[in-house]
């Protein structure tokens, strides 16, 4: 083969091997990030999934779509953060507190949509809650408290005391216990507290609220969700109610819950980077609310947790687990 | 893998490199299995955080993250060397109770430095397109001084002394040298290297979090592997060479695991991937020395 050919046979193979490339550039491309893999947060990307599939962007088709889970390790996170920085795809979307901290770090230019963050201005992805005129949006996972109440109320008239589990290293968690502290003592309610450093100390937490509450309150603590069912088995054995936050807990056996389904909060998600990749500025979008609420109740388990729901209860449910 | 991704991966594990030479410190040169690392990092981050959050000066506070660092490192010791408890179960329990001190020194779990200044503030200016060079370029500087630093204190009456004391405390000892105190120094010298380490972290990923030390010890311990596997020797410079080289090529190694996907890997098996990357670097010299030997024999 002559010195020419063979150089021709490389270029084309450069090309080649090009080309992709090429077509990726027309391509918008959507980069997702989120630290930890649990229910919750999965039932988020699913639902930006599947909101961006229904906006005519399939990921893997119409457009470039890249998903990594930080594992639980914040270095890893970082790291992470800095590879789609270095991809630069048309949004970056960052799931839970930590992996949104580590992407809005790594970047003021490429628009970076986040989703279940409690409190995206404590955090200081934002500066307020109105349009952040930088490249920062997204959704928080914020409850009214108040409605949370009336429920634990309505599941078990006359409760007075009720206990939290959570980790006291995640920043949800603690913004959620103080102010629900606060909101409590306004009714004339206490709040108790059974921190859980740890998924295993979740269990031991839980047994040692018995005999001092009368209902218990879960949040999207990872460390409570990860391990849900071996609270679920303290509440049964001592027949305490569970009311979570979270309408995936109700299915993991919790009574009842007035939440955002993550899967809502992610299709709310997915409409937001949907807004930015055809064109507006992430900056000119304020952060928003989840906004559906829906109450999803499990009878079964309240009847293994002792306590029989009013009909009235049972026919606002927009979700009733079988 | 773009240039960007690479240049985190390399400020990251610059960062580790300092995590790299504290362990190097405990676990080869005081013969101290030490886990305080997993507290003491994020303690430095903590502290860090907190200061500049504060309106204190970032060097400032790198400079207190380090003696917090020094004291945690301390307090190991002390408990092992005063209180004869056992060794790992004294750096458990400064490791446990880290969490709640770290958790009390931010009043929350999560201190969020973004747009706070930094030490590599002055540098990258208003032009925040820089921050992914300067940044590693930065680190590069203070891991050299760093490992040159240590390369010196090693060679030392007293940093020899403290190689003794872990080679062989009871012939350091029958020579006259102070060897518990040998032990207190070089664990507050270790842990104030890992402190050090979370102080520049936080203000290079926005912020601290109370979690951010999980599996510090093991990242440091690999790098330490690494190394040693990759470039064994008993001169000391080239130890705190390889330790360094070792911090750079586990975060690659993760950096390549990332960029997986296209041999049909998913973002769940990064840990797995990672593991078998490094596996794989840990096996791949001693390999290549048998083949070699394999080689010289049917010659």
């Amino acid at each position: 083969m002559s010195a020419v050919s063979r150089r021709t046979l490389l270029a084309l193979a450069v090309a080649a091997s090009l080309s992709p490339f090429a077509l990726a550039a027309e391509q918008k491309s959507v980069a997702v990030t989120a630290i930890v893999d649990h229910p919750a947060l999965d039932a988020a990307r699913k639902g930006i999934e599947d909101e961006l599939k229904a906006a005519g962007f399939e990921p893997g088709k119409q457009l470039k779509y890249q998903f990594q889970s930080a594992q639980g390790n914040p270095a890893t996170a970082a790291q992470i953060a800095r590879k789609f920085v270095g991809d630069a795809p048309d949004v970056i979307v960052a799931i839970a507190t930590p992996s949104a901290q580590a992407v809005v770090a790594a970047t003021r230019s490429i628009p970076v949509v986040f989703t279940a963050v409690t409190d995206p201005v404590a955090a200081k992805l934002v500066p307020g809650w109105s349009a952040s005129k930088t490249n920062v949006t997204g959704v928080s996972d914020k409850l009214a408290l108040a409605p949370q109440i009336d429920l634990i109320g309505k599941v078990k008239p006359g409760a007075k005391r009720v206990g939290m589990v959570y980790s006291p290293g995640e920043v949800n968690s603690v913004v959620v216990a103080k102010e629900l502290k606060a909101e409590l003592a306004k009714r004339g309610m206490s709040l108790v507290e059974a921190p859980a450093p740890r998924t295993v100390d979740v269990a031991p937490a839980a047994k040692s609220l018995i005999g001092k509450v009368d209902a218990i309150y879960t949040t999207t603590d990872n460390n409570v969700v990860s391990t849900y069912e071996s609270l679920v088995a303290v509440a049964q054995q001592a027949k305490l109610p569970l009311v979570a936050a979270d309408t995936d807990s109700v299915k993991r056996g919790a009574i009842a819950a007035l939440g955002q389904n993550y899967y809502d909060i992610g299709r709310q998600t997915g409409k937001l980077v949907v807004r930015i990749l055809k064109g507006e500025k992430a900056g000119s979008i304020a952060p928003q609310l989840g906004e559906k609420l829906s109450l999803s109740l499990n009878p079964a388990a309240a009847q293994k947790q002792g306590i029989t729901l009013s009909p009235a209860l049972l026919k606002d449910a927009k979700e009733t687990v079988k | 893998m773009t240039l960007i991704a690479l240049m985190g991966a390399l400020e990251i594990g610059l960062i580790f490199a300092l995590v790299a030479l504290g362990v190097l410190i405990s676990f080869r040169i005081l013969d101290f299995p030490d886990l305080t690392a997993d507290g003491s990092f994020p303690l430095g981050g903590a502290v860090a955080a907190t200061l500049i959050a504060g309106g204190h000066d970032p060097w400032l506070a790198c400079g207190v993250a380090t003696l917090a660092g020094a004291a945690a490192g301390l307090t190991t010791a002390w408990l092992n060397v005063r209180l004869s408890i056992l060794q790992l179960l004294a750096s458990i329990l400064v490791m446990i109770a880290l969490y709640s001190i770290n958790l009390r020194i931010m009043g929350a779990p999560n201190m969020p430095l973004i747009g706070s200044p930094t030490v590599f503030s002055p540098l990258i200016g208003d032009n925040f397109d820089i921050a992914w060079q300067v940044q590693p370029a930065m680190l590069a500087a203070v891991i050299v001084i760093a490992k040159l630093a240590l390369d010196v204190f090693f060679a030392s009456q007293t940093g020899l002394a403290m190689r003794a004391t872990g080679a062989n405390a009871r012939m350091a000892r029958a020579q006259g040298i102070a060897t518990e105190r040998m032990v207190l120094a070089g664990m507050a010298l270790s842990n104030a290297l890992i402190a050090l380490a979370g102080a520049l972290y936080v203000q290079t990923q926005g912020g601290a979090d109370v979690s951010m030390g999980v599996g510090t010890i093991v990242v440091g311990l690999a790098a330490v592997i690494i190394g040693e596997t990759l470039l064994p020797s008993r001169t000391l410079w080239v130890i705190t060479l390889a330790t360094v080289l070792g911090a750079l090529l586990y975060r690659l190694l993760i950096a390549l695991a990332l960029n997986a996907d296209f041999i049909g890997l998913q973002a769940q098996d990064l840990n797995l991937i990672t593991a078998l990357l490094v596996g794989f670097a840990l096996v791949l010299p001693k390999l290549k020395a048998k083949m070699a030997r394999k080689a010289g024999g049917t010659r």
